[in-house]
């Protein structure tokens, strides 16, 4: 009998402090398997941002660098400038990304940086206390937001994933979720996607993953796990937004 | 054949993989593992298909799968 199924090399073995049924783990081990996939261990270089997503150097085993809030994309940006034959990705959430680096993000994309983007979407900001997020909602009680966000003061909710996917640089942008395993299974394939063409040179990949984040949400795990599927996965689509296969940045 | 281990102290009792089993052969135990979890148990081994569903889903990746 042999092992079918196991924790990824690039990935430590160590405790997470994600909550019980917190869908980074589950990125982090997705994200772990692209790298082992493409054999980029040794020459990956992750750029960190602030909130939950902040401890990817405790538990991937590859070099990482903690960038300031918000500023991932351009930190990434310099990273690869400099190492051109590293493979580098950045892992922030929708706190980081969509609020305090919107500007980082944007330019970015719209430079054709040949980075990967794993932006976690839980529609809250998790590691403060459940603040309203731009992401967050409409009629979700949040911490800022206790009688929910109110689209008329507030503004909807962005969808990043459609946004960035107008820009020429983006040479792909997908959203994806890990709620079930059909799901799963395809977000799987779609960062293994979004790897591949920061391994060809294609430009700047992004992937929306949409997360589960019980205790903000004030949910037990299979129920914040079950608001993904119907929540948010009504306002926030799944699906591929740009696939431009033959995109050369530059 | 195949059989899947959980990792008990690893297991963080979220049951996420209770769902994804086809078989319903994964439930909710009853002992509080050391992080003050109750951790999931496989209950019957002998129908296992080894699909590695279950693992795919753990957010704590704390199943190994056999086949």
């Amino acid at each position: 009998m042999k092992q079918v199924f196991q924790k990824p090399v690039s990935l430590k073995d160590v405790q997470t402090h994600f909550c019980p049924g917190c869908h980074h783990g589950t990125y982090h081990r997705l994200v772990a398997e692209a790298m082992d996939e493409f054999g980029v261990q040794g020459r990956t270089i992750g750029v960190a941002s602030v909130g939950c997503s902040v401890f990817l150097y405790s538990y991937f085993d590859i070099d990482v660098v903690e960038a300031p809030h918000g500023r991932a994309p351009a930190v990434a940006t310099g990273v690869k400038r400099a190492r051109p034959d590293a493979f580098v990705f950045t892992y922030q959430g929708d706190g980081d990304l969509a609020a305090i680096g919107t500007a980082e993000i944007i330019h970015a994309a719209n430079r054709g940086e040949d980075i990967t983007v794993i932006f976690v979407n839980n529609t809250t900001y998790g590691m403060t206390g459940g603040q309203m997020a731009p992401t967050t909602l409409v009629g979700q009680r949040t911490s800022t937001s206790p009688f929910g966000r109110n689209a008329a003061k507030d503004g909807s909710p962005i969808r990043m994933a459609e946004l960035l996917s107008q820009l020429e640089g983006v040479a792909f942008s997908a959203r994806v979720a890990v709620n079930n395993p059909r799901n799963l299974m395809d977000a799987k394939k779609q960062i293994r996607k979004a790897f591949r063409y920061q391994a060809e040179g294609k430009g700047f990949s992004f992937i929306e993953a949409l997360s589960s984040c019980p205790t903000n949400w004030g949910m037990d795990p299979l129920a914040a796990n079950a608001r993904v599927g119907t929540e948010m996965c009504g306002y926030f689509p799944l699906g591929v937004f740009k696939d431009t296969a033959n995109f050369h940045a530059g | 054949m195949a059989r899947i281990e959980i990792d008990e102290s690893r297991c963080k009792g979220c049951g996420l993989c209770t769902l994804a089993c086809s078989r319903k052969l994964i439930v909710m135990g009853s002992t509080i593992n050391r992080q003050g979890y109750v951790s999931a148990l496989m209950t019957s081994r002998e129908q296992c298909t080894g699909c590695a569903l279950c693992a795919e889903m753990c957010p704590d990746v704390a199943i190994a799968v056999y086949k």
